[in-house]
C-alpha cells in the first residue's frame, strides 16, 4: 500500500517497511534546533547525567535569536551561558546573536535537508517542510533529553493533502494564502496530522513554502511539506548544497489521507487575521476603517529578502503615516546584507522605517517595540495571541508584507491591492 | 477542589505570557504568572488538586513549557479538554501531567459537579456521569510510570553505559 510522506520518512528512520498512522516509532533525528532557550535546557541536564555528555556533537545546531542583543543581566547571561556549554562541547552548529532568526539560519546553512527529519525546541520547527524536510517542534525538557540521547519517539500521524490549483493574483500572497487556509479549517484543523502540499506548487517560491510551512503550527499540524521539485534544487543550488547531498522523498501514488482539500489560489485576496486567534480571518477590505500604531514586517514568517523587496515597492518615494511606527526586521544577516546592497534598506529608511538586528525582535513581546495598553500593531508574524508584544490589552492582526507596507502609509488596514495599481 | 473552567484554544501565551520565557524558568519563578492574562485570580487561588476544565485545541502555540512546568508545580491534578495542541500533550507526558481529553466528560460538566479521576482505570466521573478514555500507549506509560522523561532517560542511559 503506498505511503504518505510522514508514514514513509518515518519508516525509514525506524528501520521498519512501512509505519501506519498512530504507530510510536523511535526516531534519531538528524539535528536538534534550540535557541536562546539552550540556557534553560541545559539547566535540565540533572548533575548525574552530565558525565555522559552529549549524543553528538553534531546533533544541536543552536542559534542566539529570540533576544538579540541580550535585552537584560539575566539575558546576557543566559547567553553567556549558551556560549559556554558550546565550546565545552565543541557543538558544530551554532550562531551567535546576530546571524539570524534560528529557522532562517538552519535553512540557509542547508541543515535542513529533503527526507531527514529536525526537531526542534521551538514550535515553529515546522518550517523546514518547505524543502521537503520532516520537521517538528518539541519542548525544553525533551530537547534536553534528545542532548543526551539522541532519540526520541514520535506518533506517526494522519495526513491532509492539500491541493492548490491556479497561481495567486498580482498583490496576493502566500501569506495571505496561509490565513485563508487556517481561517478555513481552524487553529486546530490539523492538529497531529501531516500537511501535504499537492498541485500548483510550482507557482510558489521557497520563501512562499517557507512561509505556509511555518504557520502549518498555527492550525495544530505537527508538520507540513512541500515535495523538492525544480525550485529546491535551485533553491540549495544557491545555497551551495549539491543535489548529490540529499535525497528527496515523495508520497507514494495511493497514500491514505484523512482529509484531502482544494484551494483555488486566482481566488484568494488579501487577508488578515483579527485578534485574538490566528483563525480569526476576513479580507483586508473588510476591516479598512482599523487604525493602527505599529506596523511590523519580518520575522520567521515574512522576514526575507523577497518580503522586505515587496514592501520597499510599496513605500518608495513615500512617507509613513505620522502616526505609524513601522519597524523591519530581517530574518538573517545574510538577507540583511543583500537589502542593503539592493538598495531595499535606503528606501525603508527613507520612507520613515526603523531597521532592527536579525533575530525574534518584539514578535513574543520580549523587546524592541512592546505594545502599551490600547495599542494596534499590524504584524507580519505568525501570532497574534492576546498580550504575546507586550500589553494584554494591546491588538495584534497579521497579514502580508504587502498589506502591512500599504498599511503603514495610510494609517489603517488597507489592501494593498489599492495602493499597488 | 476547585474545578477551573475555560474556553476553546487556550494558548501558551495565555498560559504563561511569552515576554517571561528567557526570565523565568523554575517553578517558583513561573507560578506568580500563569494565566496572567487569562484569569488574573488562577495564581493566587490555586490549590493542590485542583482540575481545569477546557474546550478545544488546549495548549495551542508556543513551545513553551512552563505553562505544563507552572500547572503541575501547583498540583493540578488533571487538565481535561475537548483537545490538546501536540507540544503541550508531548510536554505534559514529559513533566507528568495529567492530560485527558474528553469532549463527553467537558460537556457534561456544570458548576458544582463533583468530579472524580482514576487515570489507572480510564475513568472520569462528572456529577453522576460516567465517561471512559483511553490508556496511552506503553511507550509512553514508561515514560509517566518513571515519573517524566528525564527521570525515564535516568533509568536508561544508566542501564546502558
Amino acid at each position: 500500500m503506498g505511503m504518505t510522506f510522514a508514514e514513509k520518512v518515518l519508516a525509514s528512520y525506524a528501520d521498519e517497511k512501512e509505519t501506519v498512522p498512530g504507530q510510536i516509532v523511535t526516531v534519531h533525528p538528524d539535528h536538534l534546533l534550540t535557541h536562546d532557550n539552550t540556557a534553560a535546557i541545559i539547566q535540565k541536564i540533572p548533575d548525574e547525567l552530565k558525565q555522559y555528555g552529549i549524543a553528538s556533537s553534531d546533533l544541536p545546531v543552536i542559534v542566539i535569536d529570540h533576544v538579540v542583543p541580550a535585552a537584560s543581566e539575566k539575558t546576557a547571561l543566559n547567553h553567556k551561558n549558551i556560549r559556554e556549554f558550546v565550546n565545552k562541547h565543541d557543538i558544530k552548529h551554532f550562531y551567535d546573536a546576530g546571524e539570524g532568526i534560528c529557522h532562517q539560519v538552519v535553512m540557509e546553512k542547508g541543515l535542513a535537508l529533503p527526507g531527514k527529519i529536525l526537531l526542534g525546541s521551538d514550535s515553529h520547527t515546522c518550517s523546514y517542510g518547505a524543502v521537503g524536510a520532516f520537521s517538528s517542534g518539541i519542548d525544553r525538557t525533551e530537547a534536553a533529553a534528545l542532548m543526551l540521547t539522541g532519540q526520541t519517539w514520535l506518533k506517526v500521524p494522519q495526513s491532509i493533502k492539500i491541493i492548490l490549483e491556479n497561481t495567486l493574483p498580482t498583490g496576493v500572497s502566500a501569506k495571505d494564502l496561509i490565513l485563508h487556509i487556517i481561517g478555513d479549517i481552524s487553529a486546530s484543523g490539523a492538529t497531529y496530522c501531516s500537511v501535504e502540499y499537492h498541485g500548483s506548487v510550482d507557482t510558489l517560491s521557497v520563501d512562499d513554502r517557507f512561509t505556509i510551512a511555518n504557520m502549518g503550527v498555527e492550525m495544530g499540524s505537527k508538520n507540513s511539506v512541500f515535495f523538492v521539485d525544480d525550485i529546491t534544487k535551485r533553491y540549495f543550488s544557491s545555497i551551495g548544497v549539491k543535489e548529490n547531498a540529499y535525497s528527496p522523498v515523495y508520497a507514494d501514488n495511493g497514500a491514505k489521507y484523512d482529509q484531502k482539500l482544494n484551494y483555488d489560489l486566482s481566488k484568494v485576496v488579501p487577508m488578515i487575521a483579527k485578534p485574538h486567534t490566528v483563525d480569526n480571518t476576513t479580507t483586508a477590505e473588510s476591516v479598512q476603517d482599523i487604525d493602527i500604531q505599529q506596523c511590523l514586517i519580518g520575522t520567521c514568517t515574512n522576514g526575507r529578502l523577497s518580503d522586505l523587496e515587496v514592501a520597499a515597492d510599496i513605500v518608495n518615494g513615500k512617507t509613513v503615516d505620522a502616526n505609524v511606527r513601522l519597524l523591519i526586521l530581517p530574518a538573517s544577516r545574510t538577507i540583511l546584507k543583500d537589502a542593503l546592497n539592493q538598495g531595499i534598506i535606503q528606501t525603508l529608511v527613507d520612507a520613515g522605517a526603523m531597521i532592527l538586528p536579525p533575530g525574534c525582535g518584539p514578535c513574543l513581546g520580549a523587546h524592541q517595540g512592546v505594545l502599551s495598553p490600547g495599542e494596534r500593531c499590524l504584524s507580519t508574524a505568525n501570532r497574534n495571541f492576546k498580550g504575546r508584544m507586550g500589553s494584554k490589552d494591546a491588538e495584534i492582526y497579521l497579514a502580508s508584507p504587502a498589506t502591512v507596507a500599504a498599511s503603514a502609509l495610510t494609517g489603517h488596514i488597507t489592501d494593498p491591492r489599492e495602493v499597488m495599481s | 477542589m476547585t474545578v477551573w473552567k475555560y474556553g476553546d484554544d487556550i494558548n501558551t501565551d495565555m498560559l504563561f505570557p511569552g515576554k517571561y520565557t528567557y526570565t523565568c524558568s523554575t517553578p517558583e519563578e513561573i507560578k506568580p504568572h500563569l494565566l496572567e492574562d487569562l484569569d488574573a485570580s488562577f495564581a493566587e487561588n490555586v490549590k493542590e488538586g485542583d482540575i481545569i476544565f477546557a474546550g478545544k485545541n488546549f495548549g495551542c502555540g508556543s513551545s513553551r513549557e512552563q505553562p505544563v512546568v507552572g500547572l503541575k508545580a501547583v498540583g493540578i491534578k488533571a487538565v481535561i479538554a475537548k483537545s490538546f495542541a501536540r507540544i503541550f500533550y508531548r510536554a505534559a507526558i514529559n513533566q507528568g501531567l495529567l492530560l485527558i481529553e474528553s469532549a463527553e466528560a467537558v460537556n457534561a460538566h456544570s458548576k458544582g459537579d463533583k468530579v472524580i479521576i482514576d487515570a489507572d482505570k480510564g475513568v472520569i466521573i462528572v456529577g453522576d456521569e460516567t465517561f471512559h478514555f483511553p490508556q496511552l500507549p506503553p511507550e509512553i506509560i514508561a515514560i509517566q510510570q518513571a515519573g517524566g522523561l528525564l527521570p525515564y532517560v535516568r533509568k536508561t542511559l544508566k542501564k546502558q553505559k
